[in-house]
């Protein structure tokens, strides 16, 4: 089994020798010549492209970008807001850093393109507070590309106008969720909004249609005009079209991030061949794969899946190839792209712990589920790890993760829950004998929490 | 309140960027931690009338998110990541080792007034795990060994400055 090649896309000139992040490097190498092509184009022939290239979003739902689009309302008479979603907070998810410091006219210009397709009257980069150096990276981008008429008043000489301001977070994982972000850019709590009647599409910013996406999506838009959506239907497999960036991080001897036609790769190359294996010694456990919110998968479990003619399908989780679709018939999502692995080192108790504390800590406190919900199922990991374990945790905490998902206003209900659902449900047995491997010494050896 | 002129001409300028005044409250908050340190009680009356606001609605976005701070910090501020993919690699080994090195508690400033240390949550670079982000400095792959370098190198700063 060997991993196929690489196909860099959105990272092409990421790490690439010489390539800086100023402007004159950017239009060296073919900068901007696709908005300056799309603004000849009507914006309804860009929305259609952009549809038809079945663009899934890459911030973590894999909603189709063309369908989003679709959903504004451009008859309210209102302004039209675009707001980039720069807050990459989901826990394994490091992509979107790379491309605003490394190639943050590549944004830009994405951006500017879908500001165009949109009739869009003010765009914002909504930036995660921990990012100050990225911050300052796109204010001197945005600068650059002002003053050469790419981004503000008549752009390109054209009757459009739209201007870019970033938006600094403060540190709120909340912030991600899309109306949370758009509370948040209006200077509140970033509580997010209720559904309907709050769609962002037609009540979002002020009250206006606004369209959310994320740094990676806007990016892909640039290269679906660049090729046409036929040739970028090539890429990839049916409705999981375009590459996808995998960041590999935890128990593996080459973490980082690699780009991959979406499906072309499966969940065994990428961490064998990809990622160098396993640490020397040690054997992989676990893998969450699409940002912490995935439920995990345990290594050496099959799952069923069926064929489109009727006939089922076996697969280990080396087998899975990753796409949107394969992993949700697995029970779990792509997601962001954030794929954690855990080696037989960790205990899944205590990788738990780490992860419901991140969840308590982030929760708004909206929702009465949510916010009760995952500080008991920190409370109950953590006194497990200090000392206090009962055989029944695990069901108990299932319990209380089962009453918060689809009870709360968004989508962090389900996030919280699915890490404790898919645990316990997975390693039992770990949850059961925790007391006494905790006094066999056999666990706590990683301190992770 | 001392704000810098700078800081003044920079609030005013951010005011701008927005429709609705309101939305400068981060952002303001952000400039004058910045410029101050920390966000005081009159930083948030300031805020408020300076955006037609009242003080709750300030004071509720100061409260809610986990960057700005109510208190003055050490001279440095040393946030290691605590989230899963760094503490897989050793990320509470490293952050031990910076309460060791300056003798001091998750929190807290430490007696020499050099640094406070913090846990945080995701900081977004799992690749190069265990990451430590000191005031807008990224640092990566933080073992033991490495705090321990950084440690030495804000003592021998402080005590350069005497």
């Amino acid at each position: 089994m060997s991993a196929p090649a690489e196909r860099r896309m959105i990272f092409k000139h990421i790490d690439e020798e010489g390539y800086s992040n100023d402007i004159d490097c950017y239009l060296k190498n073919g900068g901007y010549e696709i908005l300056k092509k799309a603004v000849t184009q009507k914006p309804e022939d860009i929305r259609d492209e952009v549809k038809k290239s079945g663009l899934r979003g890459r911030g973590g739902a894999g909603f189709s970008c063309g369908l989003k689009w679709s959903f504004v309302d451009r008859k309210s008479g209102k302004p039209i807001y675009l707001v980039v979603n720069a807050d990459e907070s989901e826990p394994g998810t490091f992509k979107d850093r790379y491309i605003i410091h490394q190639d943050p006219h590549q944004l830009i210009e994405g951006t500017m393109i879908s500001c165009f397709a949109n009739d869009v009257k003010q765009a914002y980069i909504y930036i995660r507070g921990e990012f100050p150096e990225g911050a300052r990276i796109l204010e001197q981008a945005i600068q650059e590309a002002r003053d050469k008429g790419f981004v503000g008043k008549n752009i390109l000489g054209t009757d459009y106008s739209c201007d870019m301001f970033i938006h600094r977070g403060a540190g709120a994982y909340i912030c991600g969720e899309e109306t949370g972000l758009i509370e948040s850019l209006e200077g509140k709590r970033a509580n997010p909004r209720i559904k309907p009647p709050y769609f962002p599409a037609v009540l979002g910013l002020y009250q206006c249609p606004t369209i959310v996406n994320n740094v990676e999506t806007l990016c892909h838009v640039k290269h679906i005009l660049e090729m046409g959506a036929d040739e970028y239907l090539k890429i990839g497999t049916p409705n999981n079209t375009g590459t996808r960036i995998f960041c590999v991080s935890g128990h593996v001897k080459k973490p980082g991030y690699y780009e991959y036609a979406c499906g072309e790769i499966t969940m065994g190359q990428l961490l064998y061949d990809v990622c160098g294996g396993p640490l020397d010694g040690r054997e992989f456990k676990a893998v969450i794969p699409g940002g912490s919110s995935a439920k995990v998968l345990r290594f050496g479990e099959k799952f069923t899946l069926k064929n489109k003619d009727g006939s089922t399908r076996e697969l280990g989780v080396e087998d899975i190839p990753l796409d949107f679709d394969t992993l949700a018939a697995c029970g779990t999502m792509g997601g962001s792209g954030g794929v954690i692995v855990m080696d037989d080192s960790v205990n899944m108790v205590e990788a738990l712990a780490n992860i419901n504390a991140f969840y308590a800590h982030e929760s708004c406190g909206q929702c009465t589920p949510c916010r009760e919900g995952s500080l008991w199922m920190k409370k109950i990991t953590s006194r497990m790890v200090h000392g206090e374990a009962r055989e029944e945790d695990g069901e108990l905490m299932k319990s209380v993760a089962d009453q918060i998902a689809g009870r709360t206003i968004c989508a962090f209900g389900e996030a919280c829950s699915w890490p404790t659902q898919s645990f316990v449900l997975k390693f039992g047995d770990e949850f059961k004998s925790y007391q006494d491997d905790k006094q066999k010494a056999s666990a706590g050896k990683l301190e992770l929490v | 309140m001392n704000l810098q002129p700078e800081t003044l001409a920079r609030i005013d300028e951010v005011i701008t960027h927005y429709p609705e005044k309101r939305s400068g409250t981060l952002p303001l908050l952000h400039l004058i931690q910045e410029d101050i340190g920390h966000i005081p009680e009159e930083a948030i009356e300031w805020i408020a009338e300076k955006l037609e606001l009242e003080p709750i609605n300030v004071y509720e976005v100061v409260t809610f998110y986990p960057m700005f701070r109510r208190k003055p910090i050490g001279r440095r501020h040393i946030k290691v990541c605590r989230t899963l993919s760094c503490a897989l690699v050793g990320a509470y080994k490293t952050c031990s080792k910076f309460q060791q090195e300056f003798d001091t508690k998750l929190g807290k400033v430490s007696p020499d007034g050099e640094v406070t240390v913090e846990f945080v949550e995701c900081l977004a670079s799992c690749g190069t795990a265990p990451v430590v982000l000191i005031d807008e400095e990224l640092h990566e792959n933080v073992d033991e060994a490495k705090a321990k370098e950084i440690s030495d190198h804000i003592k021998a700063e402080a005590a350069q400055r005497g």
